[in-house]
């Protein structure tokens, strides 16, 4: 059963329609990669599967459970999306970190303010607290930093911030991560670190979706490569099948285009 | 009159100075986040009524308010049913609830849409993004407007003695009746200092929201 799987989704902003049945499926532990020129509506595509866009029409499957059904005539309440975004961790092009929290506070806060809805919380608070430091601890140190957990994101650098928002959220235990074009905002010096903290979670079976720029990044580290135009997945394969032996008109003219670059 | 019985006079002027101040902050501030809210509902009719609202009162002399909150009740009702003093206060709650909206709603609006969706997707409710992440950063970017407003509405108490009651200039005045016109320039000095301790305070509150930037 594929742990993720996206059916047939829609997405319209007025007249324009950005997304026109856009379908994939994505196995357990399997890195998948978006590319696709600016207004392709990759974006669009990570907002709707986190509920952050309210999509039109289309399924959302996670492990086969049915989370979004565009055709359902009831909407989803509050209630109901906050439990799906769980499922899923996002990390945005301009990390959005909570700017008056240090960098351990940023990972801390949303594991601390779930916990409350346990039904032990009032009796174990500190052990569970303790436990959620610990666990953070071990996600900063895992992206390289260990050393500034009690920096505030303007004391960070670009590229120090993004990682402490893939530790923020890891910290969620996210069956799927999501990735918005992680290395858009930073210095090309900067990127790497970025990519590295990616490559390594993909050795690690993390689960991953990409929109990325990064061409040769994507190459290396996809199972799978996904291209799209115009809200329409164009291809869909592997990075060989993709990036080099595509017959398509539109990838080898966005391929070709960054080449130039 | 020697200058230690004037200075004595001026200071009971000043108790009621200073309790309008504190009262219209207290009330205000939780008002004014109430209504700043109102003025941003998706439902539309309440946000223009809210809006309206702003408006009349905003655009109204504070002086004229408080003259029909403790007149305009009574001629109707055919006895006062406020105080003075509580007139004075719900007159001056409302107005600066008021203006304290529109900077509440200009902070809240300026906080980026991405601190709200990195809340949500880390699985917050509303009520949690709006405390622990948005209330905040608004609380910082206000600072300064807010300044302005509380040191506006330290002066603005003299407007109480409208209605006859002894504020700080009040105060003053009645020595005025015996000849006495220096009191009514010393209250300056008590203004003076009243608005300099809130200068010290808010310096200090902006110092210690300093160990953050955007």
């Amino acid at each position: 059963m594929s742990m993720l799987e996206v059916k047939n989704i829609t997405k319209s902003f007025g007249k324009v329609e950005v997304l026109k049945d856009v379908s994939f499926s994505l196995e357990q532990g399997q890195v998948m990669s978006i590319l696709g020129s600016s207004g392709s509506g990759k974006t669009t595509l990570l907002r709707c599967i986190n509920f952050l866009e309210d999509a039109d029409g289309g399924q959302i499957l996670v492990d086969g459970e049915c989370i979004f059904d565009g055709s359902a005539e009831k909407k989803l309440t509050a209630k109901e999306i906050r439990a799906n975004q769980l499922h899923f961790g996002l990390v945005f092009q301009s990390f959005n970190l909570f700017p008056q929290y240090t960098a351990l506070e940023n990972v801390t806060l949303a594991p601390k303010l779930l916990a409350k809805e346990r039904p032990d919380y009032k009796e174990k608070k500190k052990e569970i607290h303790a436990e959620i430091e610990e666990n953070a601890k071990a996600l900063l140190a895992r992206v390289g930093l260990s050393d500034r957990m009690n920096n505030y994101p303007c004391q960070l650098s670009g590229g120090q911030q993004q990682r402490v928002s893939i530790a923020r959220a890891l910290a969620l235990n996210p069956k799927v991560l999501f990735f918005d074009e992680p290395t858009s905002a930073l210095d090309p010096e900067l990127t790497g670190e970025i990519l590295k903290v990616i490559r390594d979670l993909a050795q690690k079976d993390v689960t991953m979706v990409i929109v990325t720029h990064e061409i040769e990044f994507a190459r290396g580290v996809s199972d799978r490569i996904v291209f799209m135009a115009d809200g329409v997945v164009v291809e869909d394969g592997t990075p060989e099948e993709v990036l080099d032996k595509s017959k398509n008109a539109k990838t080898r003219a966005f391929l070709q285009k960054l080449n130039e670059n | 009159m020697d200058f230690w019985n004037v200075t004595l006079s001026l200071l009971a002027g000043l108790e009621n100075t200073c309790l309008i101040f504190a009262l219209t902050l207290v009330l205000a501030l939780p008002l004014g986040l109430i209504i700043s809210f109102g003025s941003m509902a998706k439902f539309k009719p309440l946000a223009y009524l809210i809006r309206t609202f702003v408006w009349i009162i905003r655009g109204v002399p504070l002086m004229l308010q408080i003259i029909i909150l403790f007149y305009v009740p009574g001629f109707f009702l055919g006895q006062p049913i406020f105080t003075r003093f509580s007139s004075v206060v719900a007159a001056f709650v409302i107005n600066y609830a008021c203006y304290f909206s529109e900077i509440y709603r200009g902070g809240i609006e300026s906080i980026p849409k991405g601190q709200y969706e990195a809340g949500q997707v880390l699985g917050m409710t509303k009520t949690q993004v709006f405390f622990k992440i948005v209330l905040m950063q608004v609380v910082k970017r206000i600072l300064a407007p807010m300044s302005n407003e509380v040191i506006t509405l330290v002066k603005d108490t003299a407007l109480a003695r409208t209605i006859m009651i002894v504020e700080l200039i009040q105060a003053a005045q009645n020595f005025a009746g015996y000849g006495l016109m220096w009191p009514l320039f010393y209250t300056a000095v008590f203004y003076l200092a009243f608005v300099g301790i809130l200068t010290l305070l808010f310096a200090y509150l902006e110092k210690k929201l300093d160990y953050y930037r955007w």
